[in-house]
């Protein structure tokens, strides 16, 4: 047998590590029934109001403005999350520091405070006669009840997933790069963002996609902050409970629908350049 | 470069890696740092780069004191043990870096760089694979791309932290070779560290043996194998049999037999250890002086036949080396009785304590002095 049909179906590549047809079959009937039944029900339930339905639920501009705010205000958290996120991960790999330890806990934090402890607490420093606020306020810059106290919610709850995915790469990425640059004649930051910056991308990539993804879909301590003005400060998930309590069901899946459609392309996306920053490492060929 | 190391220390916590090291390159040799683990030669390495700040000591380039200068200004060529290549730049893109971040007129155009990296590339040998990228080379192939990356900068000094480590043994010789020929090509200084003392030997101009942060022997490949200096020299080039002796005027006894020093020089008299390797040890008719021994084992090994056989008198255990045509060779086994006599022997004090086949740790500085090295018989 060396001639195989090019018509013929792609049979996966007979393997020493058995077993994929049941890893397989296993994997699917898990995704399916964790995640993509419940998503189809929601597509399902809106489907209800038809194509015209949903187009005038979402186009309200109470909706856009909701819409605008939640996909917005992620995006720049998980951008300022990118930033930052990078140079925490950098100091805990690259330095030794009193109470090193601790702090490295204190960044899992975000992750596993109830949402609405977060929200309060950031609520209570950002008011205006809180800690910050009250610092801020004669400035003229509001935080808490306005979109800024959404992003900065955000951006805090965004943290650990840019540090906890970063950090690994960078404790891997071998000082002597730092060194090779160095030989031959590179300064610091041509070090930094020719070297350590492309080195560590693919990863900071994914903790920018997740903590995007995570900023999008919060909930719990974004309400407490925002102040949820219509078409101010209100984010879209809120909506939806609105539209919920108001038992206007189809109203709040056609919303849902529409933030998972667009987060789904976003992810797909970021995944797209994800793999493109891979391949340029020479991996996944 | 000249390249001139004066009394260097270096420490790590409470660990000496060198102790006072000083050591003269002279420009374009090719220079072998060896020695086991730990004992600082990678140490060395970086602190001539730069990589590494000397607690005290100087380190010249042309006469010129380096100390003031960071690393990206000394311009040294260093290839480090798993290449430390930018996996996310092209073959191409990794040897012009050096070039690329120059800054003003330092930096060359465009069409310059892309000119010297093909040349670089064609130097060692890859061709046409510029455009790939480390994870898609092997091992041999990332070797030669760090090294073609080191030489782009036109290095005063050419550095190899175990050039050959990771590569395996086929691979290995024939890079050796190549770099040897890469060198007389260049001409560039080049200093390489290796724990290997075949690699040392057949690669380097001269040697430069260490042990716990010191230099034990520097010199030319024979020199350092055929005049060991110190006892350590001796064992860790090649193997050796150390034997238990005693000095008494123009005699040597060894495991109860009296031999005759055919030296000039008065021998200070007082125990000593005979270092004498396998090869070394010449198999004698029974009537001629030697020592006697009984044969425990034989073993062939192509032109090589290696006996093992103990001294009749303390017991002690020999390893004698004979070339396959050696009369002395022909039908050995096990129970023979033979004669043995060291050929060429090196003679040091014996440390106080110190067990046989142990390295004593005398300063190196001293040793010379009372070494002695002859022929018996």
């Amino acid at each position: 047998m060396t001639t195989v049909s090019k018509a013929g179906r792609r049979k996966p590549p007979r393997s020493v590590i058995p077993g994929f047809g049941i890893t397989l079959g296993f994997t699917l009937a898990y995704l399916s029934l964790i995640v993509l039944i419940p998503l189809a029900g929601v597509f399902f339930k809106s489907a209800g109001l038809g194509w015209e339905g949903i187009w005038h639920v979402v186009s309200s501009p109470r909706v856009l403005a909701a819409l605008k705010l939640s996909f917005g205000a992620a995006l720049i958290a998980a951008l300022i999350n990118a930033v930052f996120g990078p140079l925490v991960a950098w100091v805990f790999v690259r330095y030794r520091f009193p109470g090193k330890r601790f702090f490295d806990a204190v960044i899992d934090l975000p992750f596993a405070l109830p949402t609405a402890v977060a929200g309060i607490a950031l609520t209570a420093l950002y008011s205006a006669n809180g800690w910050v606020g009250q610092f801020l306020e004669p400035l003229g810059i509001k935080v808490a009840f306005t979109p800024v106290g959404v992003i900065v919610a955000m951006t805090f709850i965004g943290l650990p997933f840019v540090v906890r995915t970063v950090q690994p790469v960078l404790e891997e990425a071998e000082k002597e790069l730092e060194e090779a640059a160095a030989t031959l004649g590179a300064s610091r930051w041509q070090t930094i963002s020719q070297v350590i910056l492309p080195t560590v991308l693919p990863a900071l990539l994914t903790g920018f996609a997740l903590a995007f993804a995570r900023a999008v879909g919060e909930y719990g301590s974004v309400i407490f902050i925002a102040g949820n003005l219509p078409m101010v400060s209100e984010i879209a998930p809120l909506l939806i409970i609105i539209k919920l309590e108001e038992f206007d069901y189809a109203g709040a899946t056609a919303i849902a629908a529409t933030m998972l459609v667009l987060s789904f392309s976003l992810l797909l996306m970021i995944n797209g350049l994800q793999a493109w920053a891979r391949r340029r490492h020479g991996h996944g060929r | 470069m000249d390249i001139q190391i004066r009394e260097i220390h270096k420490g790590f916590g409470n660990f000496p890696a060198l102790r006072g090291v000083n050591l003269d390159i002279h420009s374009g040799e090719l220079i072998a740092l060896l020695g086991p683990s730990g004992s600082g030669k990678t140490t060395l390495l970086r602190t001539i780069a730069g990589l590494e700040l000397p607690d005290a000591g100087q380190i010249l380039f042309g006469g010129t004191d380096t100390a003031p200068l960071p690393v990206r200004e000394r311009r040294v060529g260093f290839v480090f043990q798993h290449y430390a290549l930018f996996k996310h730049k092209t073959v191409q893109d990794n040897v012009a870096f050096g070039l690329r971040v120059r800054k003003g007129p330092d930096r060359p155009s465009e069409s310059v760089i892309r000119q010297r990296v093909l040349e670089l590339l064609d130097l060692v040998q890859l061709s046409g694979l510029e455009k790939r990228y480390p994870a898609q080379l092997s091992g041999g192939q990332r070797q030669r791309v760090a090294l073609a990356r080191a030489l782009a900068i036109e290095p005063r000094v050419l550095l190899l932290d175990e050039p050959f480590g990771a590569l395996d043994a086929k691979v290995r010789k024939d890079l050796r070779r190549w770099l040897r020929e890469l060198h007389d090509k260049t001409g560039y200084t080049t200093i390489f560290v290796t724990h290997d003392q075949e690699e040392a030997l057949e690669l380097a101009d001269r040697v430069v043996v260490m042990n716990r942060g010191r230099i034990e022997q520097v010199g030319t490949t024979s020199e350092v194998y055929e005049q060991p200096a110190t006892p350590f020299v001796f064992d860790f080039l090649g193997s050796v049999n150390v034997l238990a002796g005693e000095v008494q005027g123009r005699h040597l006894r060894i495991d109860g037999t009296e031999l005759t020093l055919d030296t000039d020089r008065e021998h200070p008299a007082g125990a000593v250890d005979v270092y004498v390797r396998p090869h070394d040890l010449r198999l004698v008719e029974d009537s001629s002086p030697g020592l006697g021994a009984a044969v425990r084992s034989v073993q062939r090994t192509g032109a090589v036949v290696r006996l093992t056989a103990e001294l009749d008198h303390s017991g002690e255990t020999v390893e004698v080396e004979l070339s396959h045509l050696d009369p002395f060779a022909l039908n050995r086994r096990g129970g023979d009785r033979i004669r043995v006599l060291p050929a060429v022997y090196g003679l040091f004090p014996r440390a106080p304590h110190a067990a046989l086949r142990t390295l004593p740790d005398v300063d190196p500085k001293s040793v010379p002095e009372h070494r002695e090295r002859g022929r018996l018989g």
